[in-house]
């Protein structure tokens, strides 16, 4: 049983860090929420199981906050802002597609290799979990650095949530006061982030960063 | 000692208290109201305090009093102790404070903007309490820190004139490292285990690399707030720029308690220590003496020049306690407590007459509006009281007899001569050198502060100003007389102070300094009656008996042949009083002698060709050496560093983005290669 349950652990959260390769390589908005959102449905699966095998109910509600918040609330307000920004057909790229995919695989390279040498006594087992919310992490953090459109950059922030969750619930015995915390700063975060894209397409009729970057007179 | 049910240290945490009350206060109350309030009620605090501390220092017989507030860390609590070494620390900022609060009842009424100092004063009195009774890490920095920032607030109070803005900014410099130096001293001294309670470092054994890092980082954090050389350079600046009773309080108070934190850590804390220990601080002190007061004889505001004496007085301070370390490293307990007692002694001392100089440069800034003292003059007719105070504190800190200013240098040169007997040869032969530096400068002094008096109460004056100068007020004239007879007091019983600090030495070197009390006559008795001794109330009944003999035998015998008749003119028909000595004149010899090597001084007079009806023109160049060689050396790197750094500011947001990026990836190899 115990065999079965970290392998179907193990198959969620390596479908995580797939969903996270999704993100990357996606480069139309429209498409990149949808991505967003079936990485929050694996994420919600991910933590469910978690729930049940490691008989901690509140977990559940984790999982409940994911998948209603992260894979309903937030995908279809960002289908909205897209729409009524008119930029569902943006495309962008400032890195090539190729490059960004060999950058993340080197990313995940790295989150086995820092977590596999940090706990070799521990759980094997555990350590893996924690290097596929690591490389989740870290991918994350690559398409925020990798995208310009500030949706784009929403998206990244909150796939890196994700893997802080994901992280967090791999983990036993974290309360659930901690996650509710961070769920309500994620949400504050993407409501102010809200805000400031229609301030910026209000001021630079684009939700281009670089339209801020010009702004500020960037000195190379 | 239990009064209404309190511990003393209860009752002087109860006072501190008070203190911050009354800060609040200030803010509150009417304007007029609030200076004498804030000022009256500091007075009758630090009277307590004082009156607590001075009753556990001479009622103590080891009875050490704590106490645990749960503030600060919450595994340590905000710790507080009051044992002899506090208290004796506690009875000069308790007296130097009551005496500024008296006499800033008077003097504060001039301060055109009360409302910046009113607040910040009592903290910063708070404050230095604070930082004698800490008992702990954590409360020592605290307040620390309170004090720096509230002296800092008052410095700045005249904010308006570009050299008090100059001199805070290096000042806030200056204490931020030192801090951060006594910060980390306190976190070696506290070790893996964390252990910040003052009794856990004292429990703890250092290795003696560690102890020697802790050694440095305490001489560079204490000795910067102390003003030792080469780290004095904020201090002259600062001192001057605050209003004067705050100035006589960061010199004559501000500077011990820096002192206070190098006893406490190097004597109390550190363990035992190494020969070597005292070479550093004998060196210190040493160059600090005679560099502080060859800058003050340069200098021509009455204000700084007082400052870099206090320089100097910290010097001598370090000697008495760089003998003591070096005594004690060779177990010569005997002689250890001669030196830290002269250290101690000349603590109370200088704060006694740096305070009475401040107040008498207050009372002088107040009459004339004039800190420069080519520009006063003649100042003993019209404020006859202040020149009287002032010459008692004049006499007292060029260390002649029969003030206290001899009795502690005295005791100092006492230890000096007790160095023969040190094992170690260096030290054989550095302590007759620092004696030798430190006699330089005793003489320099000297020559240092009749040159201040001469030039700023004798002769005619030399600005409209000084003309018309009126004695200042009555609480002003009452603190500085009150110090000046606490100068004297402690001058001709040198006996009673000495025995007064007997328990806090026994405390810090394991030993004491015989009994003086018990001398027959009031002497007093460093080793032996057979080696040395000193009176100074016979050397005072003499001076006083031969000075009156004479008066009298010149008033019999000459002054019946008085005639009237035009004083001697020297060749100058007209006199005027830009024809007198000048400050400048008057240091012109030693000038040549010293300072052409060390500031480099080069005077250039250029005399206009025969026929020509140009004024002939002088002019002096002086160049600080530890300004120019240390610190400017060190602004220019932090200056170009900060240039070069500045592109950082105006870098896109994908380009901050990539730089976090990269940092973690970069943290995340070197743990993947390294573990």
């Amino acid at each position: 049983m115990t065999g079965l349950s970290f392998d179907v652990a193990h198959l969620l959260a390596g479908g995580l860090v797939l969903a996270s390769f999704m993100l990357l390589y996606q480069d139309r908005l429209s498409a990149l929420v949808n991505m967003f959102a079936l990485h929050a449905v694996v994420l919600s699966l991910s933590v469910a199981w978690q729930a049940l095998i490691q008989h901690a109910p509140h977990l559940y509600v984790t999982a409940a906050i994911a998948l209603v918040f992260k894979a309903m609330i937030i995908p279809t307000a960002l289908h909205r802002i897209i729409k009524r920004l008119g930029i569902h057909r943006e495309i962008e790229n400032v890195v090539g597609v190729g490059p960004t995919m060999l950058a993340g695989i080197g990313l995940v390279a790295l989150a086995m290799v820092v977590m596999l040498r940090v706990a070799p006594g521990g759980d094997r087992l555990a350590g893996e979990d924690l290097a596929f919310a690591l490389s989740v992490v870290l991918l994350g953090l690559l398409i925020m650095v990798t995208r310009r459109n500030a949706v784009s950059l929403v998206i990244g922030f909150m796939s890196l949530e994700n893997g802080l969750v994901l992280a967090a619930t791999g983990a036993k015995g974290m309360p659930l006061v901690v996650e509710i915390s961070v769920a309500f700063s994620v949400l504050i975060a993407f409501i102010v982030i809200g805000v400031f894209l229609f301030r910026i397409r209000e001021r630079f009729d684009t939700v281009d960063v670089s339209a801020l970057d010009r702004f500020r007179e960037a000195r190379k | 000692m239990t009064v209404i049910g309190q511990t003393p240290v209860e009752l002087l945490l109860g006072c501190t208290a008070v203190l911050f009350g009354l800060s609040m206060l200030s803010i509150t109350v009417g304007r007029r109201l609030a200076t004498p309030l804030v000022y009256g009620g500091c007075l009758l605090v630090c009277l307590a305090g004082l009156a607590i501390a001075l009753g556990h220092l001479l009622g103590a017989t080891g009875g050490d009093s704590t106490a645990i507030l749960p503030l600060g860390l919450p595994w340590v609590g905000a710790r507080f102790r009051l044992d002899a070494l506090a208290s004796v620390f506690l009875v000069v900022v308790n007296l130097g404070a009551a005496a500024a609060s008296l006499y800033a009842i008077g003097y504060g009424r001039h301060e055109p903007e009360p409302r910046r100092v009113l607040p910040f004063y009592p903290a910063f009195l708070a404050a230095m309490n604070l930082v004698i009774l800490a008992d702990d890490a954590f409360s020592f920095l605290v307040a620390w820190e309170v004090m720096s920032l509230s002296s800092w607030a008052l410095v700045m109070a005249h904010h308006r004139e570009a050299d008090n803005r100059r001199a805070g900014y290096i000042y806030l410099v200056m204490a931020s490292f030192g801090a951060l130096c006594l910060l980390l001293a306190f976190g070696l001294l506290a070790g893996p285990g964390g252990g910040y309670s003052f009794d856990a470092m004292r429990a703890q054994a250092s290795p003696p690399v560690l102890s020697a890092l802790v050694l440095s980082l305490v001489v560079l954090g204490a000795g910067s707030k102390a003003g030792l050389v080469p780290l004095h350079v904020w201090l002259p600046l600062a001192h001057p720029a605050a209003p004067s009773h705050v100035s006589a309080l960061m010199s004559g108070v501000m500077t011990k308690v820096a002192v206070y934190a190098f006893v406490r850590i190097v004597f109390d804390l550190l363990g035992p220590p190494s020969p070597w220990w005292s070479l550093l601080i004998l060196t210190l002190g040493g160059v600090t003496t005679v560099l502080g007061i060859l800058y003050a004889l340069m200098q021509t505001d009455l204000k700084r020049m007082l400052a870099y004496s206090t320089v100097e007085n910290v010097g001598i301070i370090f000697i008495g306690l760089g003998l003591g370390l070096a005594f004690k490293a060779q177990h010569m307990s005997w002689a250890a407590a001669l030196a830290v007692t002269a250290a101690l002694f000349h603590v109370f001392n200088h704060s006694l007459f740096k305070s009475l100089l401040f107040f008498g440069a207050g009372a002088v800034q107040g009459a004339t509006g004039e800190r420069d003292m080519e520009r006063l003059g003649g100042l003993i007719g019209r404020m006859p009281q202040t020149a009287l105070a002032f010459l008692v504190g004049c006499v007292a800190i060029s260390a002649l007899p029969p003030l206290n200013g001899f009795a502690s240098e005295w005791l100092a040169f006492q230890a000096i001569l007790l160095s023969p007997q040190l094992q170690a040869p260096a030290l054989k032969i550095m302590v007759p050198a620092v004696g030798a530096l430190l006699a330089l400068a005793a003489a320099l002094t000297a020559a240092a502060f009749v040159r201040t008096y001469g030039i700023a109460f004798l002769g005619r004056p030399r600005s409209a100003t000084a003309e018309t100068a009126r004695e200042t007020d009555r609480w002003s004239l009452a603190a500085m007389f009150l110090l000046a007879t606490l100068c004297l007091l402690a001058g001709v019983l040198p006996g009673l102070v000495i025995d007064a600090l007997a328990p806090a030495v026994g405390g810090l070197v394991g030993a004491h300094m015989p009994n003086q009390m018990a001398q027959p006559w009031l002497s007093i008795v460093p080793v032996a009656q057979s080696r040395s001794s000193y009176n100074g109330l016979l050397v005072l009944v003499f001076i006083t008996a031969s000075a009156s003999l004479a008066a009298f035998a010149i008033h019999r015998l000459a002054s019946r042949a008085v005639r009237r008749a035009p004083a001697w003119d020297g060749g100058y028909p007209e006199m005027s009083p830009a024809t007198q000595y000048t400050a400048g004149s008057f240091a012109q010899p030693i000038r040549r002698v010293f300072a052409s090597i060390v500031f480099r001084a080069r005077d250039e007079v250029t005399m206009p060709p025969p026929g020509d009806l140009a004024p002939a023109r002088f002019r002096l160049e002086l160049h600080d050496p530890v300004w120019e060689t240390l610190y400017a050396p060190i602004a220019g790197a932090v200056g170009y560093v900060a240039d070069r750094l500045n592109h950082l500011q105006f870098l896109t947001i994908r380009v901050y983005l990539s730089l976090v990026f990269l940092a973690l990836v970069g943290l995340l190899l070197v743990l993947a290669v390294w573990i």
